[in-house]
């Protein structure tokens, strides 16, 4: 079984968001850079267990800068076998998800793992754009995988529940919590990360459909209003009578 | 300008958050909806009430497998002329909406919280509700998933007319083998008021009471990550950075520290009452009203007067 695994980096959760150049651009300055939790905990640990169960390996890809490579290791740390870098800024998601797509034409992958989404653009786009691309199944926020030869049966979230679904090999699916529990890298990982194969390819070329402009900060909140614990009825005349939301 | 609204209705009725996508179409342009399964025509309608002109209906689709309602949404879309096409952010939007913009070629803004600005611009969440993005499409076609609860609908009392007809999209890749509802729950998603609590509740036991007071509310309940994680909890409940982001009318924590990535997926809510005993809990610089107390004493007699509150109402 051929596992690719889409990783990308995102700023650490513990970030404070702030913009430069007139708000055109994310501050990069002192952020730390952490593998997309969605990505770590979920796609790239289920792929890692099932082909230790099933055999075959494991791929991870990323679209993104020198920069990355230091995520790249990280998931090599974990256990993936190789590592892919598409040379280029991920404009947008059409543009990362068909480097992905190009880059997958070529592998003969069984399974493409993506997160749920990346915390720093949040579209959950890049996993159903790369299955459109190869023409595949997608199936969306998966909290169990489960492979039996060309068949996985999987959990997939949907509106008030959880839908049990069975698709056949190759498909593209995005991880969500529930599919596996972290895994910490030991000194061992580490140092055989440092080792393993990272293939550089440059960008096929692509239009970016979207741009983002410009960015804001949510609204700072007034004050806080303090009641009295022994006063919830004055609790309720406000949410009734100031804030009508009940 | 046509715009083509998809919503998933497999659940038999429309929901709030197919409602406000309707409604975002209407406020761009002639809005046709279209759905799949069995859902009555009555339920449809509705759709009127929210600005739709015109529902159109697949019932030989009967899943919401990806591939088949991208292609039942692109074949739509050439149909009615539409080169806007709105959808939910649900969890079908979001396998849904890649799918048709990679399919088209259309630019998508995901995540989107407000109408268009009067440059065509579109407003949408980034970093985990953390800050707000300005989209510009580069594409005439264009896709819009909207963040359910970002607006408020203006009912026109119309009702929309509606046709069954049949997109012809084939079978679908994926077999559905089995659904497990979570069955009576106010869904979290779409709750106007939202009750979570976190790890000063000390133990699973105790969340009766926060299960009581969503009750009076009608409400649906959350917690932090921690609380899921350990189990306390069931993980569709966890919101924040790596769970669920919520943005309820109403949002209650008690026992929860306000962590910043606790904080991500909750502060678009737009009224925030924080429940603790700790003063000094950073989760009060977020709230709007504050109570210092102990969670344990507290919850039941904001049920309480909740309770004398809607007997009066
Ligand atoms: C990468 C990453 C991602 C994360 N993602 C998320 C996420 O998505 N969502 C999330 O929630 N967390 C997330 N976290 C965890 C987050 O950092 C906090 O650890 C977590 O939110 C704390 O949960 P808590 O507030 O329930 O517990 P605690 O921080 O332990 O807070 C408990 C609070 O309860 C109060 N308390 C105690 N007893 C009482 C009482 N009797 N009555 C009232 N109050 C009482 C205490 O004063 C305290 O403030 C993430 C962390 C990391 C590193
Ligand atoms: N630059 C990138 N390189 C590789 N994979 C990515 C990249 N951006 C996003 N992904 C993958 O696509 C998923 C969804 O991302 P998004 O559409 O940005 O929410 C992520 O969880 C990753 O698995």
């Amino acid at each position: 079984m051929k596992f690719l695994v889409c990783i990308s980096k995102a700023p650490d959760t513990t970030t404070k968001i702030e913009f430069t150049d007139n708000n055109t651009k994310f501050k990069e300055a002192g952020v730390q850079y952490i593998v997309n939790p969605y990505d770590e905990w979920y796609a790239l640990v289920r792929a890692l267990e099932l082909k230790e169960s099933l055999g075959g390996s494991v791929t991870t890809i990323t679209v993104g800068p020198a920069e990355d490579e230091s995520i790249i290791r990280k998931a090599l740390a974990i256990g993936a076998d190789n590592a892919v870098r598409v040379n280029a800024e991920a404009k947008d998601a059409y543009f990362t998800a068909f480097q992905i797509a190009e880059y997958a034409k070529k592998g003969g992958f069984d399974v493409i793992l993506t997160g749920k989404e990346t915390i720093n653009y949040n579209g959950s786009q890049v996993g159903g754009m790369i299955a459109e691309l190869l023409d595949q199944p997608f199936v969306s926020l998966a909290t169990k995988l489960e492979i039996n030869g060309d068949t996985a049966t999987v959990d997939s979230e949907i509106t008030g529940g959880v839908e049990v679904l069975e698709v056949k090999t190759p498909f593209v699916l995005s991880a969500a919590k529930g599919m596996a529990e972290q895994r910490i890298p030991n000194m061992r990982g580490i140092m055989a990360a440092r080792t393993k194969p990272l293939e550089i390819v440059e960008a096929a070329p692509c239009d970016d459909l979207v741009t983002f402009e410009s960015y804001t900060l949510p609204e700072e909140k007034t004050e806080c209003k303090y009641i009295d614990p022994e006063n919830m009825a004055e609790l309720v005349n406000l949410l009734h009578n100031e804030a009508k939301v009940i | 300008m046509s715009v083509l609204v998809y919503i998933d209705t497999l659940s038999g009725s429309v929901s709030k958050a197919a409602m406000e996508a309707a409604y975002y179409g209407s406020k761009i342009g002639s809005t046709t909806v279209v759905t799949n399964g069995e859902i009555s025509s009555a339920e449809l309608e509705k759709l009127g009430n929210c600005g739709a002109e015109k529902v159109l209906v697949d019932r030989s689709i009967t899943t919401n497998d990806a591939g088949q309602v991208s292609k039942l949404i692109t074949t739509t879309a050439e149909k009615t002329g539409a080169n806007t096409i709105v959808t939910p952010l649900d969890l079908t939007g979001r396998a849904v909406a890649p799918r048709v913009s990679a399919k088209l070629k259309a630019g998508l803004a995901s995540g989107v919280t407000a109408l268009p600005e009067s440059d065509g611009k579109v407003k949408v969440n980034v970093f985990s509700g953390k800050a707000f993005g300005f989209v510009k499409f580069n594409t005439d076609k264009k896709v819009i998933a909207l963040t359910p609860n970002s607006l408020q609908i203006e009912k026109t009392g119309n009702t929309a007319a509606v046709e069954e007809f049949s997109a012809g999209v084939g079978e679908s890749t994926v077999k559905v083998k089995e659904v497990r509802k979570q069955e009576g729950d106010v869904l979290l998603p779409e709750a106007e008021i939202v009750v979570s609590a976190g790890r000063g509740l000390k133990g699973p036991e105790n969340w009766g009471m926060v299960e009581e007071l969503a009750k009076v509310l009608g409400a649906a309940t959350a917690c932090s990550r921690p609380v899921a994680d350990i189990g306390w909890r069931p993980h569709h409940e966890h919101v924040g950075q790596t769970g669920l982001a919520i943005r309820p009318n109403l949002y209650i924590a008690a026992g929860i520290s306000g962590a910043i990535q606790h904080l991500a997926g909750v502060n678009g809510s737009k009224v925030i009452v924080v429940i603790n005993t700790d003063p000094e809990a950073p989760f009060f610089k977020a709230a709007d009203y504050g109570v210092v107390g102990d969670a344990f004493e507290v919850l039941p007699k904001l049920k309480e007067e909740i309770e004398k509150f809607k007997a009066q109402n």
